[in-house]
């Protein structure tokens, strides 16, 4: 089962008059894991709004399989398209499973409710995501890692085909972050297309099948990490000069950033 | 993704999920049972004191004995009514206040905070001075309180946010209060009179009709939350999440904001704003019940709110002339909002 294509065509998005996506054509590969990265505010976040129809574009179209996303019903996107937005915000005193459940919710009907299938899904996401054992503890009540793999947990038992993550690492210490790009990858290896933004480049060109760079609201680079991501596009990305070195396990780049006073 | 890694007994067992459950509700019970029996408790006092004191058996004999019991006209024709309309009134503001509050997600932001009490207030006082009287000025009563509650949507903005939402309903209600107060410049002495009621909210004039009215909206209203408690629920997300999982948050918003003004302005209409029960329903039923929107103790806690303050405003404030009920709620929930806000403030300055 391949799922279906997500396309921004000449794309511009913005928050009232103001662009922070320039006219974006960007078609995402299907089942493989695309990672966007970029320095802030250059318009990561907004296109993967945008791509996840939580943000209308002021010009040009995101299209599922050639259908503009804006045109096809709410509950109908929500089976094929999940997003983890980047400051989720959870109910005041919900347990963790109940949580997680939310993520059935385009796969109910209105009058049929909760199913057992649907705990199976659950149970599966957190087992998943390695928070299983959190599931009867309040959410308000987790540390922040927790909180993050719980969240990326009601994002998977939402079993979306294609999986939009805003920075789902940022609050996480390095194994933690391993084990949820681990998660997102065995989910890629199921035939989910996954896309996420991240801020770490090595790690981002260690995950990715598909690198997107981003900078000033456009596409600067895009393709496989080991030709995409040199030494000019990560100056031309985030204004910083760095070396790359080839990890001796993989072949990817490693970044090391330079700062001014490293300057020879 | 599939579901064969792990059985949902195995994680069930291992992370007390159902223990979390079973307290949750077995909480839930108690608190409705408590409020039940504290209003059953209410009742029977209500019932008994009084200028014609009876004793609690006096009053089981004149709701079940015929036509000439002792005390069966003060029982069942003056202080049942007063009773069930302080109940009913009570119950409309409690579940306006608590669903406002939860769908915008802010504890201020509650029918007589933002307005819509005002704005029913004010268009009654207007008909009155217009020389209006009876259902008319209940009807106006409807309207202004929903007039008021578009002005406010419209004004916040499709994508309301708690702040804004509150604000701009502090500054309708503002509005309808000087509105009001030329109403009332331009009324007869008979007719301020007669507009003094919709200044303070009493339950004091009650009537069978009005109790089924207010009554019925609330089991409407009710029955309605009921079917649409998954929308409801997943509106406790950010818009953004909500979204994402397939709600329509904006939509979910703008129903129940136009239920919980229509609760709140039936209220209003027969009992005039009682000061703050929807207000503090809300924060006093999630207190209680532990977690959740407490849809369901909100409307109790505001029967038990409105018929204890009635029966204080009757029997315990000294005076010759016994005080309106929204007297005694305006002077404690005033204390109330502070604290809150005190406490709101407390919050914010803990660091993140």
């Amino acid at each position: 089962m391949t799922s279906p294509l997500l396309a921004a065509e000449g794309v511009t998005l913005g928050y009232g008059q103001r662009a922070v996506v320039h006219d974006v054509d960007l078609a995402v590969r299907p089942g493989a894991l695309t990672v966007l990265v970029g320095a802030n505010a250059s318009g990561k976040s907004t296109l993967v709004r945008g791509l996840a129809r939580l943000l209308h574009p002021s010009s040009g179209r995101i299209t599922l399989d050639g259908t503009d996303l804006h045109r096809l019903p709410t509950r109908q996107v929500a089976r094929t398209l999940g997003i983890l937005p980047q400051h989720p915000v959870a109910p005041e005193g919900i347990a963790v499973a109940d949580l997680v459940a939310h993520g059935r919710y385009p796969h109910r009907s209105f009058f049929r409710g909760h199913r057992s299938d649907d705990d199976e899904v659950v149970a599966a996401a957190l087992e998943a995501t390695d928070t299983a054992e959190l599931a009867g503890r309040r959410v308000d009540e987790l540390s922040g890692g927790q909180r993050q793999r719980v969240w990326v947990a009601m994002a998977l038992a939402q079993q979306p085909q294609i999986l939009l993550l805003d920075e789902p690492t940022s609050a996480l210490d390095v194994a933690h972050q391993v084990e949820v790009l681990d998660v997102l990858r065995a989910e890629v290896r199921r035939g989910t297309t996954v896309v996420l933004v991240i801020h770490d480049l090595t790690l981002a060109a260690r995950y990715a099948d598909e690198l997107v760079v981003m900078a000033g609201g456009r596409v600067v680079a895009r393709g496989e990490p080991v030709v995409t991501l040199t030494e000019d596009v990560v100056h031309t990305a985030f204004g910083v000069r760095a070396r790359l070195l080839e990890d001796p396990d993989t072949g990817r780049p490693v970044v090391l950033p330079r700062s001014a006073g490293d300057r020879e | 993704m599939t579901a064969a890694a792990v059985q949902v007994g195995e994680v069930d067992r291992a992370t007390g999920l159902p223990e979390l459950r079973r307290s949750d509700r077995r909480r839930g019970l108690l608190v409705v049972a408590c409020l039940g029996v504290g209003l059953v408790g209410l009742a029977v006092v209500a019932l008994s004191v009084g200028a014609v004191a009876l004793s609690p058996g006096q009053v089981v004999e004149a709701l079940v004995g015929g036509p000439g019991t002792e005390g069966r006209f003060v029982v069942t024709g003056l202080r049942l009514p007063r009773f069930a309309l302080g109940a009913v009134v009570g119950a409309a503001l409690g579940l306006a206040g608590a669903l406002l509050q939860s769908v915008v997600r802010n504890p201020l932001a509650s029918p007589d905070i933002v307005g819509l009490t005002g704005g029913a207030s004010a268009a009654a006082v207007l008909a009155i001075s217009l020389g209006a009287t009876g259902r008319a000025v209940e009807g106006a009563a409807l309207v202004g309180a929903l007039g008021a509650a578009v002005a406010v949507f419209a004004l916040s903005g499709r994508g309301v946010t708690g702040t804004r939402f509150v604000v701009v309903g502090v500054a309708v209600a503002f509005l309808a209060q000087g509105f009001l107060g030329y109403a009332l410049t331009r009324a007869s002495l008979t007719q301020a009179e007669s507009a003094w009621f919709w200044l303070v909210g009493s339950v004091g004039t009650a009537a069978w009709a009005d109790v089924g009215r207010v009554g019925g909206t609330v089991l409407a209203a009710g029955a309605l939350l009921g079917l649409a408690h998954r929308p409801l629920g997943a509106l406790a997300l950010d818009d953004d999440t909500a979204r994402a999982v397939g709600a329509r948050p904006v939509g979910t918003r703008v129903g129940a904001i136009t239920l919980s003004s229509a609760l709140a302005a039936v209220a209003v209409a027969v009992a005039g704003p009682v000061a703050f029960v929807a207000f503090v329903s809300g924060p006093i039923a999630r207190r209680l019940r532990g977690r959740g929107p407490a849809l369901v103790t909100a409307p109790l806690v505001g029967a038990v709110v409105v018929v204890a303050a009635d029966l204080a405003a009757q029997h315990l404030v000294p005076g010759s002339l016994s005080p309106p009920a929204g007297l005694v709620t305006g002077a404690l929930g005033a204390p109330f909002l502070v604290w809150l806000l005190v406490r709101g403030e407390q919050k914010k300055e803990l660091p993140a």
